[in-house]
């Protein structure tokens, strides 16, 4: 808890600057920021551009989120390039405390997107993106030991995200869906591959989210995993999450997520807590 | 979570069928005629002070402008008017409409219906039917 409370101090204080300004896109249509850096819900890539730059307009974007579950604690930060609303460049880095075994594992990861097609919220397609995000793990002794084969690796993904306005009691309803190509074990914080499969796994992952007013929005996330680790089993993920938008510099989310067995430990679940701070020009 | 979608759904669809809603709920909601010249005013306001925006109106008659727009929400919203105006493509072509412009208009319109205590439900009727113009506007 200490470094996500240094962090979301950090990024606090940033947003206080008066001399930025907000950029163009409407409140909450920058999305949260994911734990894999970037733009998305909490566990899944959405097709949405970081940040409240518009057309012709940069910005910049700061996260930090953790996630505590029985057995882990998995700390990330990222910050994201974002312009035109068009193209993002994320750089993050997560940390996994093995709380019950000692140790940590950490990871850096670097994500590309790039938006195809259509507009959040004005056009009847979806918003269209696609991306990549390289990750390498930079403790790669236990994933090794249980059956990693390399400790770096590159998911593609395609997603779609649309708003529907006035779609539910009167309230905007934002869904994305995901498809990614990826050979991370447990998202690569185990590594990526094995010695028995190196190939691609196709997986999808799907956000629904209610937009109860233009500050508060409430969502479900399910993410599909592969289950690919000989030595224990991986499970889907999946998380309940309420999301406040302050203003367009700074959200707050709070969640439940429950992660299944991670690493022989069985029915992980517990918090999730993300703080963002953004800034256009 | 297929059980709470189907939960969700029906209570929306079971409140639809309870509360039949008139032709023009949207235009009452906006306050009706008054409501409406409030919320062109509203606009005008935002856009005098918007210094992104503000240029592509530099030639625009704005009392012509203010009562096109009346009469273009008046209509959307159900009420009893006729909009006597151009089309979105014809009155915007040639004006270089970026989507960060765009952007900027729907944002001083949800600032506006807040002031005027809209309420969500008709702000977000209101901002569907406006959203599909986009097409026509932007880029042209």
């Amino acid at each position: 808890m200490h470094r996500f409370l240094k962090y979301s101090a950090a990024l606090w204080l940033l947003t206080t600057l008066p001399v930025y300004a907000a950029g163009s896109k409407v409140i909450a249509t920058g999305g949260a920021t994911s734990i894999e850096g970037g733009a998305g819900g909490g566990i899944v890539p959405w097709a949405v551009i970081n940040g409240y730059g518009s057309s012709g307009q940069w910005s910049v974007t700061g996260a930090v989120s953790q996630v505590g579950v029985d057995d882990f604690t998995l700390n990330s930060r990222s910050i994201s390039l974002s312009y035109d609303n068009k193209y993002e460049l994320s750089v993050g880095r997560q940390q996994l405390q093995l709380d019950s075994m000692g140790g940590e594992l950490n990871q850096q990861i670097i994500g590309l997107k790039y938006k195809i097609a259509g507009e959040l919220l004005y056009s009847a397609m979806p918003q269209i993106s696609i991306g990549l995000q390289h990750k390498k793990q930079l403790d790669f002794a236990i994933p090794a030991a249980v059956g990693a084969r390399d400790d770096q690796g590159t998911d593609l993904y395609l997603a779609a995200s649309k708003v529907w306005l006035d779609a539910i009691w009167g309230r905007n309803v934002l869904l994305n869906a995901t498809v990614r190509a990826t050979k991370g074990l447990q998202t690569g914080l185990l590594g990526f591959g094995t010695s028995s499969d190196n190939g691609y796994q196709y997986v999808g992952e799907f956000s629904a989210v209610v937009l109860l007013n233009p500050q508060w929005a409430i969502g479900a996330e399910f993410k599909q995993k592969p289950d690919e680790l000989a030595f224990a089993r991986e499970d889907h993920w999946r998380d309940l999450f309420v999301a406040w938008f302050a203003n367009k510099h700074l959200s707050v989310v709070a969640g439940h997520v429950d992660l299944g067995s991670i690493a022989t430990f069985r029915n992980q679940t517990g918090y999730y807590l993300a703080l963002e701070s953004t800034w256009a020009f | 979570m297929g059980i709470l979608i189907r939960t969700l759904l029906l209570l929306a669809l079971s409140a639809c069928s309870n509360s039949p809603e008139p032709k023009d709920w949207l235009y009452q909601q906006l306050g009706g005629a008054p409501g409406l010249e409030q919320l062109a005013d509203g606009l005008l306001r935002e856009i005098e002070q918007d210094q992104q925006i503000v240029h592509h109106f530099k030639d625009t008659d704005i009392a012509r402008f203010r009562k096109l727009l009346i009469e273009q929400f008046c209509e959307l919203s159900g009420g009893p008017c006729t909009y006597t105006g151009a089309t979105m493509q014809e009155s915007h072509t040639g004006f270089q409409i970026t989507e960060a412009d765009f952007d900027n208009l729907v944002e001083h319109l949800i600032k506006v219906m807040t002031e005027q205590q809209v309420p969500v439900a008709a702000q977000n009727r209101l901002l569907a039917k406006l959203a599909p113009m986009y097409r026509d506007v932007v880029y042209r």
